[in-house]
């Protein structure tokens, strides 16, 4: 490699959003001692200027788009678009927060920092270009998550969640390492795209290392990204730890982390490994196929809503699988498009579930949204386009997403694929349902009479993501024309 | 402004704004819904009155048409026409949504904003099916008219209400997921949604498919509409669904939902995949016949009335899948007039016992008795409809009845034999149960409980039986756009089918007859 490591102006404005995250975190925990106050808004209303800040720093790094520190980061527009992506997942979670924390009455500069860190980190994944690169930002984001999944510390189920995740995603994280390890021994270079012209024999030896390493390198990776983004059959994890987690903690986890997850594994794949997909193909195609499966007919059987979004967030990891099976740009585009329209959904869904949980977290299960709908019409109008959206109904961002991914998948000849990720939605539509017969059809219960009004702050998170699912279902020319345009990775 | 375009924004503006109308005014949601599903009716009638009947068009045959793109990539336009068909099909939408708003005036006490909004977002789907011709609209208005309908089942339906939402929600999704496999596939194949531009590709030879390929996209789309209509196997979920919904529920779903299958059937299956169509039409005729024999041996043993009217339906909509796949002029032409017929008629029957239900609270027929000497217009205008349902000359369903079975005889004089079977058992079930409901001694309960028709049911009664008898004995005003359109579907049906010989009838008799000898 050339590079030189000497850098310049415009590397730094590549770099801005992780330096706004890393500056605001590490600033919040030294205010901490000093602005000490158990459940102050302060550091609320901090990290949402420094994730807003961030954003615009991440568009103002795309005006100078381009490879930054000697080619280890990537800024383009998809690099781009995930940064964007996951600050707003992290305003998005910090806004229902608020009440959540004081409800519970728990630390809140900590837990701020460490969702700015995972942010942080999770910019970073999004714009690696470089298997170092990506490692570090994976493993700043999960460890900052998995002390986040066990906030609580006196919940035993909080801790167990936390432990779990741990353990398991260490192990993730171990698959992938011995992956690069193996890249980096066969090609010789860490770099995505000087791997990709090595593994096409253009590379300074010129012959192509034995396919053999490659492959086996790729399924390594294939491993650890599984696990990471909760496609099955590394799904074991996902339901044990979205329940235990608090839950905008949650609602961050099945969004943010699982984002960038898919930004690596689409940037990895896509580049690096495109020319040996024929290989991989199968491998997606299968683990595609079980997560929709394992995930949309276990979610049927749940009574608790987080578990129940734990199997849900497994079936849409497996419908982004689908378009990374059809190894083409517009599945990348489908992929991204998808993951916007997922992550609004998602969090959109979580943060009633954290408005209604009550202290403690008590009311989890799905017979707590009984007649929301008589007491809290806006909150349960809010949840049915959530619900609306992740069955994938038209006007709503979700089906739009879910065409994109079946039109991807269709184009590239995934027809079996395709029908049987299709029918496998419609299963889906009877859980989803479950919760909208609940809300609308039976009488309130006592979760629903002892539910708080809603605070500015989770009215805005409620009505943002919803307009966003909307706007994503009516009008989704504007995100996908950025996505097609970016998702060209080879370049 | 575009009249197709008027006609869906009224109700989609009407649902907007009757979810700012006060919680606290139902009367004000009342108002609204009425105003606005009127003034939606009369824009709708400038339909037929400004269609051109004149002559063959040389073009597509759409009328009204607006196409202006929506979302670039894919290639997805608002594009809404009106054909023949189409036209009839609004027009019937748009006339029932104020009657159903005035059967619910009394009967729906509770959560009455929602209702009416829900109320109008249907309308505003319904009506969207039959406009869309880009074939993604129409599958968003397909689904976007399934989200009310599941609310209004499952909030104001009677006691098992919540199970027959569900199910009437599943069973629909099933099918139209794969619909939407097959429209994504169309769209890989042409790059284009524009259904006129589809059906041109493919009467240009521009477009043409594998024998196997071409079958399971006819498969995909016909699943869609077979569990919609419902077509004989198909059927489990509507006795369900009709008998909890209430009563403006069962009206827009017998009557204009279920037309919702046939149209797909006529507008997209037929002129898509014309030799798939052709090769399934023999099997799919036995199950249109079977579901007429079969719904109304069932509908004669049933003890609930919203469950006779139920299989009423199966029985009549095979009817119309069997006028469809007789592959005649008249046979297509009947099966489309037998949509409307039944959508006024089936409509009706819903009303009534709606009527009866609100008076009496009770659905099954052995709790009447005597109700035309406590109630004799009621007794009146229910004999009428009855006899519309049951195909009398004069009355509407007989035009229809009558131009299916012709058109069956030409295609194969059998299956008009077995067909006429169902028209006469449907004289059995609905007679009797007439007898059973309005005769005999009126039990004291029946007595004191069942009035007469007030102002508001008789603003509801009269317009449907106008509307029966007028088109029972002037079809003329309703026929020459339809055949305008069948004819043109029957023509594109005979495309790249591959040659075949067709014996016709009289040409085979000799040839039985030397057999017999």
């Amino acid at each position: 490699m050339s590079a030189s490591f000497g850098f310049n102006s415009a590397d730094l404005i590549r770099f801005l959003p992780e330096t706004i995250l890393t500056v605001m975190g590490t600033l919040m925990m030294v205010l901490d001692p000093i602005l000490h106050r158990r459940s102050s808004n302060a550091f609320g209303h901090m990290s949402i200027m420094a994730l807003i800040a961030a954003i615009g720093g991440a568009v103002y790094a795309y005006t100078e788009a381009g490879p930054a520190f000697g080619g280890m980061l990537m800024v383009d527009g998809f690099a781009t678009f995930f940064r964007v992506l996951v600050l707003v997942v992290g305003i998005l979670t910090i806004l229902p927060s608020y009440r959540f924390l004081a409800r519970q009455d728990a630390e809140t500069s900590e837990y701020h920092a460490l969702l700015l860190f995972s942010i942080a980190g999770q910019c970073l994944m999004a714009a690696a270009n470089d298997l170092i690169m990506v490692f570090i930002g994976l493993e700043i984001s999960s460890i900052s998550s998995y002390v986040l999944a066990g906030y609580f510390r006196d919940d035993k189920r909080s801790n167990e969640a936390a432990l779990k995740y741990f353990l398991l995603g260490s192990f993730a994280t171990a698959f992938f390492l011995y992956g690069v390890a193996l890249i980096y021994g066969s090609t010789g270079s860490v770099n995505l795209t000087a791997a990709r012209a090595v593994i096409l024999g253009q590379g300074p030896g010129g012959a192509a290392p034995a396919p053999v390493f490659i492959g086996v390198a790729a399924a390594l990776m294939f491993v650890g990204l599984g696990f990471k983004v909760s496609a099955a059959p590394f799904q074991m994890w996902a339901p044990d730890v979205y329940q235990g987690a608090p839950t905008p903690v949650t609602a961050f986890l099945s969004a943010g982390p699982k984002a960038a997850a898919f930004a690596v594994f689409l940037r990895i794949f896509m580049t690096a490994f495109e020319p040996i997909g024929s290989g991989w193909e199968p491998l997606v195609w299968c683990s595609a196929l079980a997560s929709m499966i394992i995930g949309n007919f276990a979610a049927l059987l749940q009574t608790n809503i987080k578990r129940m979004l734990a199997y849900s967030s497994i079936a849409h990891a497996g419908y982004v699988l689908v378009a990374l099976a059809a190894r083409s740009q517009v599945g990348t585009a489908a992929a991204m498009f998808y993951l916007a329209a997922y992550a609004l959904m998602n969090i959109g869904a979580f943060a009633v579930v954290s408005h209604l949980s009550g202290r403690g977290e008590r009311y989890q299960n799905i017979e707590d949204f009984s007649g929301l709908a008589q007491k809290q019409p806006l909150t349960a109008a809010m949840l049915s386009i959530f619900l609306l959206s992740l069955i994938g109904v038209p006007l709503t961002g979700g089906f739009f997403g879910k065409f994109y991914i079946f039109k991807a998948a269709l184009e590239s000849h995934l027809v079996w694929l395709t029908v049987l990720g299709l029918l496998t939605s419609a299963v889906a539509a009877y859980y989803y349902l479950r919760i909208l017969v609940m809300m609308y059809m039976r009488e309130p219960c006592e979760a629903v009479e002892n539910a708080e009004p809603l605070s500015p702050g989770l009215r805005a998170a409620l009505i943002l993501p919803a307009l966003g699912t909307l706007l994503l279902g009516i009008f989704p020319g504007w995100v996908l024309a950025f996505a097609e345009k970016s998702a060209a990775l080879v370049k | 402004m575009n009249l197709p375009t008027l006609i869906l924004a009224l109700p989609l503006a009407g649902f907007l704004i009757a979810l700012l109308v006060p919680r606290s005014s139902p009367q004000g949601s009342r108002i609204w819904a009425i105003a606005i599903s009127l003034a939606t009716f009369a824009a709708s009638l400038a339909l037929p009155m400004l269609f051109d009947r004149s002559g063959v068009p040389s073009g597509p045959g759409e009328q009204f048409t607006l196409d202006v793109p929506w979302i670039a990539t894919p290639n997805i336009h608002y594009h809404v026409a009106a054909d023949g068909v189409g036209l009839w099909l609004v027009l019937l939408s748009t006339f029932l949504t104020p009657i159903c708003v005035l059967i619910s005036w009394r009967s729906v006490q509770n959560r009455v904003k929602e209702f009416y909004a829900f109320l109008l977002l249907l309308e505003f789907g319904l009506v969207g099916v039959f406009l869309a011709q880009d074939l993604f609209l129409f599958y968003v208005f397909w689904e976007v008219s399934l989200v009310p309908m599941y609310f209004l089942i499952g909030i104001w339906g009677h006691e098992r209400r919540i199970y027959a939402a569900v199910k009437f929600f599943l069973f629909t999704m099933t099918g139209s997921v794969l619909m939407l496999a097959a429209i994504i596939y169309l769209y890989n194949r042409t790059q284009t949604f524009s259904y006129p531009a589809i059906v041109e590709m493919i009467w240009n030879g521009r477009l043409t498919f594998a024998p196997g390929e071409q079958m399971l996209l006819f498969l995909a789309f016909f699943a869609a509409f077979a569990i919609k209509v419902p077509i004989f196997p198909l059927h489990t979920w509507l006795p369900d669904a009709h008998v909890e919904a209430p009563t403006a529920g069962s009206v827009m779903l017998a009557s204009v939902m279920l037309k919702m299958g046939t149209y797909g059937i006529l507008h997209f299956c037929l002129p898509l995949f014309p030799s798939a169509a052709r090769a399934c039409a023999p099997w799919i005729v036995v199950l249109a016949i079977v579901g007429i024999i079969y719904g109304a041996l069932v509908a004669m043993v049933q003890p609930n009335m919203k469950k006779l009217v139920a299989y009423s339906s199966v029985s009549h909509l095979g009817f119309v899948v069997l006028g469809i796949f007789t592959f005649t002029q008249i046979g297509m032409d009947g099966a489309v007039y037998q949509m409307l017929n039944h959508g006024i008629s089936t409509g009706a029957l819903f009303v009534f016992v709606g009527l009866l239900y609100e008076r009496r609270h009770s659905l099954e027929i052995s709790d009447y008795g005597g109700v035309a000497t406590a109630a004799p217009w009621l007794a009146t205008a229910f004999l009428v409809t009855t006899l519309a349902s049951i195909g009398l000359p004069m009355l509407n369903n007989f035009v229809g009845e009558f131009l299916v079975l012709q058109g069956a005889a030409i295609a194969n004089f059998k299956w008009a034999i077995y067909a006429a079977i169902g028209v006469i058992l449907s004289a059995c079930y609905m007679l009797w149960m007439y007898q059973r409901v309005f005769y005999g001694e009126a039990k004291e309960e029946v007595r004191r409980r069942v009035a007469d028709l007030n102002l508001r049911e008789w603003a509801v009664v009269i317009p449907l039986i106008a509307m029966m008898v007028w088109m029972g004995v002037y079809s003329q005003t309703f026929l020459p756009p339809v055949s305008r359109t069948t004819a043109r579907v029957l023509e594109q049906t005979q495309v790249n089918v591959p040659f075949q010989v067709r014996v016709e009838r009289p040409s085979r008799m000799p040839a039985e007859a030397a057999n017999v000898r």
